[in-house]
């Protein structure tokens, strides 16, 4: 059911079935039927963890959604609330247990926390007098959740905001103990590199967590070499640029959703003769993405470019395949043929899909506004006309296009500029609170605490240094057969993955210079390991490093460091661990001020 | 060997009692026993004496002292009695002494002569005074029952989780109870007490007559009665020297014995073994023992002293003033190896090795009997087991050299047991060491379990030989080493003659990161003993956030918490120390507290945001953060920075141009104000505002453009159009009238573009060939593909021709 998380150097699976057990464990403490109340957000990703079905053979017969006043009726022995530690939720869940019917049979109450327990919440429910009701209160410790082969996602929306801008570390504590989790399965990580503030945190709380644990030897062989934490703060500018992978812009232009993206179903309507068009299905087409599904494994992180010709290419082999029925001529020919089917029909099915799902990406974009924003996107990233007002940005604001595409831009052009000259700063400030409303004010403020859209400081434009001693822009990208990781943006390559990449070969004491330049400390700390167990190398053996974004991280970079593990001479392979899937909308989104 | 079964006492056909002893007591009592309150724990511990003084008439003139001895009669505590007068004593299974006053208050000391608490048994006690009580133990704890001087019971079945429970009225009582007990039957406590020649029971709610079955007839009263360790089986000593045993549940009897002895005894108690194959009841008089069981004679031993009975699980402890032994039913093993002229296995089995020893064939010949009734396995079985149960070390060592010497002739016999049996006599052999003193016999110490008899020596402060068993049982440091450990440093804590930071680091010295040691069980316990300095020095060692600063905001050391949580950084951590120091502090020093750990600060800041918005704003004021504060306003109400500024300025033209021109006008931002002002057709008013706002030309343009094209007010747009130069050049007009579908006035525009635009003005209002012309003419590549991908159809063809000739031309050139 899993099996994609297998799949990798690092088998992940391993980690699911951990969470999946300690999901059972919890289940069955408390005994006869179950409704669960569900804080809505976490939804999505206990769908990767445990379907239904699981929850089923627990005996959870209802689920709701938590909400205020009264439970919904429901005939069952225990109510089990799922939540995260939060203050609102805590007073929402005394309200359903205060309005819970005393005349009704007596039900047992149960909380579980996500992922930590929290003194300061139970100390709430304490205060509202019903702390007392819960006869389970535990934590559920999902601080890492598998999406696929490599990538693990804390799906903490807020994050960012919350280290860079509220200096509030809890996703930090809960990224350190997540790691934690990961080297009590996969063993104590011998190395750990680290560049920027919160790395610098995260790995302090992991050496004293570490202290805290001395009772228990870890005694699992290291899977993994070493362990890179990037701050999001070292590379504010990958998010913001477009990205250019298949699944990047699947996820620019419809979003991703724990995996799965909701598409606009006319292209998927089933062809049937007849018809008429009459029923056009209305309900979103949703579709689950990753590596289970060989055709998306391929293609998802090729540029879009690409995609086209492998989707062709497919095309005649599979038609190829099904035509080899008619050469079909004895019983045993067509029994194989036959016994292929399934997987030639999904083959089939999917290769449908990616075909409609491509044609829906190519309308976007082949238009000339797409073509624009990235002309101006690449202008700023190979620093061409950073440093004054950008007539296109000023086009966009001028018609009012949506405020997060401006924010975006103008954003970039202050990060390629190692911020903006204070006049056109103003400019683009003034202009934008004219436009939108001044409302918006709060928003510039935030992302001006992020370091997102700033003043230069000391008239010093770093960037084009930066750019120039990490070859950040390659003229010569090749799309199709990429030689560098440039090709997720069609010649720029990731920062973040120009440093990991770095880092691998020749090391980071190559680039001292740049890494002063970027924001926060660097470091590197060990994590001894008893003699029995130090890896000896196998000559020609990769090794794993376990990259964390803390803040986010984008498919394009996933894409480019799944590229950087694929290189045959490359020599890490990574797996990548983040605290949201996110791209340079959503994190903007993330950022904004809501109104009250 | 001829004589070792010399002290073999056989009670009817099947079982043996032997008595053997255990030490001779060291103690020097002053008094005699029975002069005495005694009371002696089970599992061979240690032993209270209280010399009663209030049972004389006339008050004491002098303080009684109490006395602790190990069983072993070596001084553990004395201590001048201070309180009142006491009826009863009684050890809880934790081995803590309950003295049990007349007055109802129960005070508890340690085995070292520590007071540790005191409860007491309710008012209804307090006003009847005690008139008798019992410690008795139960599977929950150890309880006290207590007979008030009215004759009725109260009685706690948890002293640790004190519920008293006053049972029903006896009916008709009117003078004490000749003997009762209590009785432990479906985990509820029950009191059995006897009256003249009737039996009550009392549970919680009722009171009820029973009848011991097959009761000997002419029984006029009880006058003692015993309940068996396990609370099984029960005996009942009546004033004809009768003796009645059986059940607890009083509904079968076992057996019966006369002894025709009527003086009533003085202690009566069940001598009986797990498995045992006789049940026996011991009756100790004055200078008189008795063991009577289901057979016609009984055992009788002389007491040359005043002596002392303490029940035990596999036997009976007799103490006296010079002497302690033990007296239990043989075990089966033993018997069968011991046993004059037994044939058992073990017994040829031990009697072939000491013939090898020397040097004697016979040794062979045994063997082979044992081998040829394929009994080998058997009869090692037998001598580690019966190893196990002899107290003499040069026993245990002749029947264990035996096993190994059988062991040797047999393939493949696990080794564990005859290795675990050497560890645990090894074990007992140390603790019953005089020195020591706890006489536990191998069926108890297998009841009581390693950890219990390690927390027993922790108890008697023998930390060096508890660390020793550890190791030697290499015991996981968890479980073994560290919880020692950490208990001699709770107990290091309390000595208050040595210096904090001589404790501290004695204590950090010998645990150092000893792992599973917790530092904060060890600080709790100083500050229990009112060092709180040394508690936050022991604090210091203490790796684990979550354990530190909980027990540094009970000894209300806040700020020091906080900083701890902050640098754990577990946020939950920080918020709970917020909002305790939110509660102990006023508001001014809690806000110079948060000024002082930024983290902290914006933590409650944001705690603030979502659930005190006022005192956000204080906050803000404290710190003089304008900025901030501007921004909770903002998002409060809206009003400052210099942005707003403007924004009020905008917020007062709209109120304005609603009272003026009507509509809605507030709330909307200046680029929707002044496009509304357009669509309502303001032209003025919006130039002026925009002028005003000093909105830049280029997007003043767009927004008309837009505006007007809303409108489709053509007219109005041309003369726009015309008004000046476009900052915006011509396309923008080209594709918002194709926006609206109008061809016509696009093509107006569409002349007007510039040429680096034409191209895709013309395809726009989709005039190909015309837009090819211009491409050919500026001979721009990218323009002529563009253009080739727009023709379409056959209309289109001859253009399609053109640009492919001048593509050719510009080839060739």
């Amino acid at each position: 059911m899993a099996a994609h998380l297998s799949y990798g150097r690092v088998n992940l699976n391993v980690l699911r079935e951990a969470v999946r057990r300690e999901l059972r464990e919890f289940l069955d403490k408390c005994a006869g039927s179950k409704a669960i109340v569900w804080d809505e957000y976490l939804t999505g990703p206990f769908g990767l963890i445990a379907q239904y079905s699981l929850l089923k053979e627990h005996e959870v017969e209802k689920m709701f959604t938590l909400k205020g006043s009264r439970l919904p009726a429901a005939d069952v022995k225990n109510i089990i609330f799922f939540v995260r530690p939060r203050l609102e939720l805590m007073d929402i869940i005394a309200e359903n247990v205060l309005s819970e019917d005393r005349r009704g049979p007596a039900r047992d109450f149960h909380i579980l926390f996500v992922p930590r327990r929290s003194l300061l919440c139970e100390q709430r429910l304490k205060d509202l007098g019903v702390l007392g009701s819960f006869i389970h209160r535990e934590e559920y410790s999902l601080d890492l959740i598998p999406f696929d082969g490599d990538l693990l996602s804390m799906e903490s929306e807020g994050a960012f905001k919350e280290c860079y801008l509220e200096s509030d570390q809890t996703s930090l504590y809960h990224a350190a103990k997540g790691l934690m989790t990961l080297q009590a399965l996969y063993g104590t990580i011998p190395q750990i590199f680290g560049k920027g503030e919160c790395a610098r945190q995260v790995a302090n709380m992991m050496i004293r967590m570490k202290r805290e644990f001395t009772g228990s030897q870890n005694s699992v062989f290291p899977v993994f070499d070493n362990l890179l934490l990037l701050d999001r703060n070292v590379d504010l500018l990958t998010p913001l640029a477009t990205q250019l992978t298949y699944e990047g812009l699947i996820d620019e232009i419809y979003g991703i959703q724990n995996s799965y993206v909701k598409l606009p179903p006319e292209k998927f309507a089933p062809k049937k003769q007849g018809d008429g068009g009459k029923d056009l299905p209305t309900e979103a087409k949703k579709l689950q993405l990753n590596s289970a599904e060989e055709l998306y494994a391929e293609i998802r992180d090729k540029n879009f470019n690409a995609v086209g010709s492998v989707l062709s290419k497919k095309a005649k082999v599979i038609s190829a395949a099904f035509e080899e029925r008619h050469n079909a001529k004895t019983v045993g020919e067509i029994k194989q043929f036959v016994s292929q089917l399934p997987h030639m029909q999904a083959a089939r099915g999917s290769l449908a899909n990616h075909t409609s799902i491509a044609e829906l990406i190519k309308d976007v974009t082949t238009s000339e506004d797409f073509f624009d924003k990235l002309t101006v996107e690449q202008e700023f990233m190979s620093g061409i006309d950073t440093d004054k007002v950008n007539g296109y940005i000023e086009d966009c604001i001028a018609q009012k296009h949506s405020l997060i595409k401006v924010l975006r831009l103008v954003c970039l052009q202050s990060v390629c500029n190692s911020g903006l000259k204070q006049k056109v700063l103003d400019y683009y400030k003034r202009e934008i609170l004219q436009t939108y409303g001044y409302e918006h004010i709060l928003t510039l403020h935030n992302l001006e605490k992020a370091g997102l859209l700033k003043p230069q400081m000391g008239g010093r434009n770093n960037y084009p240094t930066i750019r120039k001693t990490l070859r950040l822009w390659m003229d010569d990208v090749n799309e199709q057969n990429p030689t560098d990781i440039s090709y997720v943006y069609s010649g720029y390559a990731p920062l973040s993955v120009r440093l990991a990449q770095l880092l691998s070969r020749p090391g980071w004491r190559s680039i001292e210079e740049v890494l002063r330049i970027l924001p926060g400390p660097h470091f590197e700390e060990r994590q001894p390991l008893p003699t029995g167990l130090q890896k000896k190398r196998q000559p020609g053996e990769n090794r794993i490093t376990l990259i964390f974004f803390l803040g986010g991280v984008t498919f394009a970079e996933v894409a480019a460091l799944r590229f950087l593990s694929q290189l045959e001479d490359g020599g890490t392979e990574y797996v990548i661990a983040t605290t949201k899937l996110m791209n340079g909308a959503t994190w903007i989104e993330s950022l904004m001020e809501k109104p009250v | 060997m001829d004589c070792y079964t010399a002290n073999w006492n056989p009670l009817g056909d099947s079982a043996f009692y032997r008595k053997y002893e255990l030490y001779s007591m060291d103690w020097d009592l002053k008094e005699e026993l029975r002069d005495c309150l005694v009371a002696a724990a089970p599992y061979g511990g240690p032993i209270a004496l209280l010399r009663n003084p209030w049972r004389k008439e006339k008050a004491a003139s002098v303080r009684p002292v109490l006395d602790i001895y190990s069983a072993s009669g070596m001084p553990l505590a004395s201590l001048l009695w201070k309180s009142g007068p006491v009826v009863s004593l009684g050890w809880s299974a934790e081995e803590e002494l309950l003295c049990v006053q007349e007055d109802g208050v129960v005070l508890v000391y340690g085995l070292h002569g520590d007071f540790r608490r005191h409860f007491s048994m309710g008012n209804e006690v307090l006003q009847n005074r005690v008139l008798d009580a019992r410690i008795f133990h139960t599977e929950f704890g150890s309880g006290v029952a207590i007979l008030t001087g009215a004759h009725r019971f109260t009685l706690s079945a948890n002293v640790g989780d004190l519920k008293l429970r006053r049972m029903p009225e006896v009916p008709g009582l009117q003078s004490a109870p000749s003997c009762w007990t209590t009785l432990c039957q479906d985990r509820v406590a029950h009191i059995l007490l006897a009256v003249g020649p009737d039996l009550y029971l009392l549970d919680h709610a009722t009171c009820s007559t029973v009848t011991p079955p097959g009761l000997a007839p002419g029984v006029s009263s009880f006058l003692q009665m015993a309940v068996s360790f396990t609370y099984r089986h029960l005996a009942l000593f009546t004033d004809t020297g009768y003796i009645w045993m059986g059940t607890a549940s009083l509904k079968e009897k076992l057996c019966e014995f006369n002894c025709n002895i009527r003086a009533p005894p003085k202690q009566m108690v069940w001598c009986s073994r797990p498995r045992s194959k006789e049940r026996a009841v011991v009756v100790a008089w004055e200078k008189r023992l008795m063991v009577v069981g289901d057979a016609p004679e009984s055992i009788q031993f002389v007491l040359d002293e005043d002596s002392y009975l303490v029940p035990e699980l596999d036997g009976v402890r007799i103490f006296s003033r010079s002497i302690h032994e033990f007296l239990h039913e043989v075990p089966v093993a033993s018997e069968e190896i011991f046993k004059i002229a037994s044939m058992a296995p073990g017994a040829l089995l031990l009697e072939a090795q000491k013939e090898y020893e020397k040097e004697s064939q016979k040794a062979d010949e045994y063997l082979r009997e044992i081998q040829e009734l394929g009994q080998l396995t058997q009869a090692v079985q037998q001598c580690i087991e019966a190893a196990g149960h002899e107290h003499r070390p040069d026993m245990q060592k002749s029947l264990l050299r035996a096993a190994s010497f059988g062991k040797c002739f047999l393939d493949r016999f696990p080794p564990d047991g005859f290795v675990r049996m050497c560890q645990d006599l090894r074990v007992l052999n140390a603790i019953r060491d005089y020195h020591i003193g706890i006489p536990l016999t191998y069926s108890q110490y297998k009841q009581l379990t390693i950890q219990v008899l390690l927390d027993r020596l922790v108890l008697r402060r023998l930390y060096p030989l508890a660390i020793q068993i550890c190791e030697y049982l290499r015991l996981p440091e968890v479980q073994g080493v560290s919880r020692i450990l950490a208990h001699w440093a709770c107990y290091k804590v309390q000595q208050k003659d040595v210096s904090d930071e001589d404790v501290a680091r004695a204590i950090n010295q010998k645990l150092g990161d000893t792992p599973g040691v917790s530092y904060s069980d060890i600080a709790a316990r100083a500050y229990g003993c009112g060092r709180t300095e040394l508690a936050i020095k022991l604090l210091e060692y203490e790796p684990r956030s979550g354990e530190q600063v909980p027990l540094l905001l009970k000894m209300k050391r806040s700020k020091l918490a906080l900083s701890k949580a902050i640098e754990s950084g577990d946020t939950d951590l920080v918020f709970t120390v917020l909002l305790h120091l939110k509660n102990e502090l006023n508001r001014g020093d809690f806000f110079m507290t948060l000024r002082n750990q930024p983290m902290a600060l914006s933590l409650y800041r944001q705690f603030c945001k979502h659930q005190e918005l006022e005192t956000l704003k204080d906050l803000y004021n404290q710190d003089d953060n304008h900025q901030e504060l501007g921004s909770f306003h903002i998002r409060a109400s809206y009003a400052a920075e210099e942005a707003t500024e403007d924004q009020m300025r905008l917020l007062r033209l709209q109120r304005r141009l609603e009272d003026e021109l009507g509509g809605q006008f507030l709330d909307l931002s200046l680029h929707d104000t002044v496009t509304t002002l357009i669509l309502g057709g303001h032209n003025k008013r919006a130039e002026q505002l925009a002028r005003d706002f000093r909105i830049p030309d280029k997007r003043l343009w767009w927004l008309k453009l837009t505006a007007l094209a809303d409108l489709e007010d053509w007219e109005e747009l041309e003369k726009f159009s015309k008004s000046k130069k476009s900052p915006i050049g011509y396309l923008p007009f080209v594709e918002i009238c194709m926006k609206q579908h109008n061809k016509y006035e696009a093509k107006k525009y569409a002349s007007r573009v510039g040429p680096e635009q034409k191209v895709k003005a013309l395809l726009l209002v989709g005039d190909v060939a015309q837009a090819a012309d211009v491409a050919i003419e500026r001979r721009n590549e990218a323009e002529l593909s563009l253009v080739l991908s727009h023709c379409t159809g056959a209309t289109d063809g001859a253009t399609a021709d053109k640009i492919q000739r001048a593509r050719a031309q510009a080839q060739k050139k």
